[in-house]
């Protein structure tokens, strides 16, 4: 049984699964409680750009894809929640710290979902930088995160191909469908590099978190795999990667790619993206707008209560 | 029952289902609780898989060459859908959603039901088959929340009632008679109204009793839907439904 | 079950996937009532045809065994070996059984 920090660590450190009446540091309680409901609120609020393109998608065969993506996106939320209330705190006061402002989600969802290649770009390249992100997570020391990631990307490896899929068909398309999917790629390849945080120099959390097993591989790993992952497939139906720097490098075995605009990074993150508040403002108002429906699930659950017993 | 009738009878079954579809889709993210977000995608989603299957029915009875879904869905005006004015109202707030979504789920099940059960046309018989385990859901769905908040809070019930007396006048279409229906029921594809009437009448009678709700005296009703003459927020529901395919006329997605 | 922010109670879900098979806890899930758990329970955690059958359990209804507790209740079962079948040697000449 653990007891004190130097048990939990060599528990951790051979691999096996913390559960969640399992004793563990207060340090490790509240990273896994930041990083899942971050995680949480990022699927909840990366419903709403895609959202909006649910009304508007090019094919019914389109509609009913997006539709299903978009519902899985609320399921990974509720996993993901669920996930995190098993560390001791109510759904309710995580949401209160999203809709509040407190509490992060991912900066990708702050940039805008312009057009119906966008749709594309975010399938392949975001959802494809979160796999990268999730994969190793499904390993993660928590037991019941680990258990939500293994659901999650099983779930999610039909988005990335989905996104692709659009990708593909716009560039087998016409003139101004091939433009469309460029300009996709332009707008979103360093949003998407961006996903990976900060470099590895300037990284806050990440050596903890690797000894703690909720983080497999660095940040600038991930970015990597990322380039090496990506540029193939776009090469393969014609798209230009917007990059002049990036090129393969016989030596290292990977590409070498330009530096991300760290500048933009920390003002999209520190809130000054171009969709922050709008995306905020959304969430805040379906909340309230629901409030009256919850309140009155709740009270007709009592009454029922009431006359059976 | 000619093959233009014939055709027509399919569409009406389709835009239905197209239409309460597309509204419930602008739900997507602005649910009262993350669980209701996936409720109301998942009835979305059975709803286009209903449209897919019925227009593409309905464009294989085109005179010349056949029509596919896409063509229907995308390339129609406002005054060639048929829908029922009913599922194109506006989502308004959730209320007003699920009286919509109920009004037209005990409509949509009797009719299925007898669509599954007749031989004229056993390709629609067999999507109806498929769409009755569907509709049973979504039916049990909005009624338990026709009840929840009709029996809720005073707030609830006293929303919900208004929600109702609203749109009360456009359930009288649904039972209006007309050639397709006349034509429709002689040939056994679609049913007898009338009957259909009387089983709504029970179902919605019962539910709304357990919500504490009072049913809404059949006033004048509201109809144009069926011969293509919709309500002004049709209009805006289709310019952007349509938009992408209209700009690109020839593109394939 | 209900505070004062109105909040759903938590519902623990547990899944058939096919008959045959015992339900197996998948998550949780917040709902106002067992009607609406199970519904939102067929919609969150069945969407890919993943069950035949659903049990909700209000979460605070589930009594656990603590971890200070496991050596007392599950390290006894570790010696006795010969509950297990390959604790006893048969004959060559047996083969099965």
């Amino acid at each position: 049984m653990i007891q004190t920090v130097e048990q939990f660590d060599a528990y951790v450190a051979a691999e096996k699964k913390i559960e969640p009446k399992d004793w563990m540091p207060d340090g490790y309680r509240k990273t896994l409680i930041r990083q899942i409901s971050q995680h949480a609120h990022s699927e909840v609020v990366g419903m709403l750009p895609e959202g909006n393109w649910i009304t508007r998608a090019p094919s019914l065969q389109r509609k009913a894809i997006l539709l299903a993506k978009v519902q899985d996106e609320a399921g990974h939320g509720l996993y993901l929640y669920s996930a995190a209330e098993t560390l001791g705190v109510e759904r309710s006061d995580l949401v209160d710290d999203l809709l509040s402002g407190k509490a992060k989600y991912s900066s990708i969802f702050n940039y805008p979902v312009l057009t119906w290649a966008d749709i594309g770009a975010i399938g392949w390249l975001v959802d494809g930088a979160a796999i990268l992100n999730q994969v190793p997570l499904c390993r993660c020391s928590y037991g019941p995160y680990s258990r939500s990631m293994i659901r999650v990307c099983k779930e999610e490896s039909f988005h990335q191909r989905q996104g692709y899929s659009i990708m593909v068909e716009l560039m087998k398309g016409n003139e101004a469908q091939r433009e469309m999917a460029q300009d996709a790629l332009n707008r979103w390849w360093w949003p998407s590099l961006m996903m990976f945080g900060p470099s590895d120099k300037d990284s806050e959390h990440s050596s903890q978190n690797m000894k703690w097993k909720i983080k497999r591989f660095t940040n600038d790993e991930l970015r990597q795999r990322m380039v090496d992952m990506t540029v193939p497939q776009a090469e393969c139906i014609g798209l230009k990667m917007p990059d002049k720097e990036l090129k393969w490098n016989d030596e290292t075995g990977h590409h070498d790619f330009g530096e991300i605009d760290w500048d933009e990074f920390y003002n999209v993150l520190a809130g000054n993206g171009p969709c922050n508040e709008e995306r905020l403002a959304v969430r805040n108002k379906a909340h309230d707008d629901g409030a009256w429906v919850r309140e009155a699930a709740v009270a007709y659950a009592d009454k029922k209560k009431k006359t059976k017993g | 029952m000619n093959k233009s009738q014939h055709k027509q009878a399919l569409l009406r079954l389709g835009d239905d289902a197209l239409i309460l579809g597309q509204r419930l889709g602008e739900w997507c993210g602005h649910a009262p609780a993350l669980e209701e977000d996936i409720a109301l995608t998942n009835i979305a989603l059975d709803l286009i898989g209903q449209t897919q299957s019925y227009l593409s029915l309905a464009g294989s009875l085109h005179e010349d060459d056949t029509q596919t879904d896409d063509q229907l869905a995308f390339h129609r005006i406002e005054r060639d859908f048929q829908n029922l004015l009913l599922v194109e109202q506006p989502n308004g707030d959730f209320g007003d959603t699920i009286v919509r979504q109920f009004l037209f789920d005990y409509y949509a099940l009797f009719r299925a039901e007898h669509i599954a059960s007749q031989v004229f046309d056993i390709d629609a018989a067999a999507i109806a088959a498929k769409a009755i385990k569907e509709i049973r859901y979504h039916a049990d769905h909005s009624s338990k929340w026709v009840i929840r908040l009709g029996d809720g809070t005073d707030e609830s019930h006293s929303r919900v009632q208004k929600s109702l007396n609203k749109l009360w006048k456009f359930t009288g279409e649904m039972f209006t008679v007309d050639e397709i229906d006349i034509v429709g029921a002689a040939s056994g594809l679609l049913p007898d109204l009338d009957s259909i009437k009387t089983k709504w009448d029970s179902a919605i009678n019962a539910v709304l009793k357990d919500a504490t709700l009072k049913r809404p005296e059949d006033g004048w009703m509201q109809k144009g839907g069926r011969s293509g003459i919709h309500t002004e927020s049709f209009g805006f529901l289709l310019a952007e439904m349509q938009s992408l395919p209209r700009a690109y006329p020839d593109a394939t997605w | 079950m209900s505070d004062t922010k109105n909040n759903w109670p938590l519902w623990e879900v547990f899944i058939r996937s096919k008959q045959g098979l015992g339900h197996k806890h998948v998550g949780s899930l917040h709902a106002s009532d067992a009607e609406m758990a199970i519904g939102n329970a067929r919609d969150v955690y069945t969407r890919r045809q993943e069950g035949v059958s659903i049990w909700v359990v209000p979460s605070e209804s589930i009594s656990a065994s603590s971890p200070k507790d496991s050596e007392a209740l599950f390290d006894p079962a570790n010696d006795k070996v010969y509950r297990h079948p390959t604790f006893f040697v048969l004959p060559d000449e047996v083969n099965h059984m």
